[in-house]
């Protein structure tokens, strides 16, 4: 996986306290992770720390799985 | 009373007698205070009356672009915004069938709207700190209604909805959101009052006195308080028996 892969993946098992194995591209941080609402804002929060970026609502809301988050994250940075 | 050493707490409506004394007793308890009102004078006084960890952010509440700077500008002098006390008010009183549209407006804009954008914007830091206090001071008209005051009551029930709604929403990240509602307290407000209209008022009114500001600066600071972090939601009724509900 590349660097901001394995970046997201770190911030997803701290936040969720879940197991790295589960934290794939296609996993969907509702329905594989057990987030609620709350957690994907500050999912949301703790990448534009990380990267250094500004994660705008309208793009936040089409941020689902892991997969979507790296790839918005590269387009971005 | 209660210990809020290293807390950062921003007060708006300081420059009034009962956000001033909701600043005092915050500022008491060991909290760095930011001050704001639109009046700069008497939050510079009160600034200086507190002597250290006390700064001043004066502004406009009824102005979008001030509200939205505000968190800001009280965070860049503090470090952070653990307690949000939103105190600020104003009244625009008429009959209901001679309100105009902008009395209407202004009341809800200054006393729920900048409510809602204030502490949104505190939300993200108390969300990454785990814990915060958001303290919104109604009134007690807000519950029972008071004639010519139509928009008054509706902005302060509306701030018991808001409060509720978002204490449900933070309450698993240590952040409690929860009102202080005064009955009459003496300010300056209801020092315009003569004797026959107090002596009207007191029969209503239990305690057989009104309130002061003290009374709802010791609520606000139990509110604020890591004691009471269980408490959310809730509406602290600070009224001497007025109305027990």
């Amino acid at each position: 996986m590349s660097d901001i892969a394995d970046r997201v993946k770190k911030i997803v098992v701290e936040h969720l306290g879940v197991d790295e194995d589960k934290v794939v591209e296609a996993a969907s941080f509702i329905d594989d992770l057990g987030a609620d609402s709350l957690d994907t804002v500050e999912l949301v929060m703790a990448f534009e720390e990380e990267f250094g970026i500004e994660i705008p609502d309208d793009a936040a809301e089409t941020i689902q799985t892991v997969g979507d988050a790296v790839n918005f994250i590269k387009g971005a940075v | 009373m209660f210990d809020l050493s290293g807390k950062n707490a921003l007060v708006t409506g300081a420059s009034g007698g009962i956000g001033g004394a909701i600043a005092e007793a915050l500022h008491q308890a060991g909290a760095t205070v930011a001050l704001s009102g639109t009046r700069e004078a008497p939050l510079r006084e009160l600034a200086d009356k507190l002597g250290e960890r006390a700064h001043v952010v004066p502004a406009n509440l009824s102005d979008a672009e001030a509200v939205t700077g505000l968190p800001k500008t009280a965070a860049e002098a503090m470090g952070s915004v653990d307690i949000l006390v939103n105190n600020a008010g104003i009244t625009r009183d008429n009959l209901f069938m001679r309100m105009s549209d902008e009395e209407w407006a202004q009341v809800l804009e200054v006393n729920l709207t900048s409510v809602f954008r204030l502490s949104r914007a505190v939300l993200r830091g108390m969300m990454k700190a785990r814990w915060g206090r958001i303290v919104n001071i109604t009134s007690v008209v807000g519950t029972t209604g008071n004639p010519g005051q139509g928009n008054y009551a509706a902005a302060k029930a509306g701030l018991v909805g808001m409060s509720k709604s978002l204490a449900y929403e933070v309450a698993s990240r240590g952040i409690t959101v929860n009102c202080v509602a005064p009955g009459f307290i003496e300010t300056a407000m209801t020092d315009k009052l003569n004797d026959e209209q107090k002596g009207k008022i007191l029969t209503q009114i239990p305690a057989g006195a009104m309130g002061t500001p003290n009374d709802i600066a010791a609520a606000v600071a139990y509110l604020s308080s890591r004691e009471a972090g269980y408490v959310t939601g809730a509406t602290l009724h600070v009224n001497g028996g007025m109305a027990m509900v």
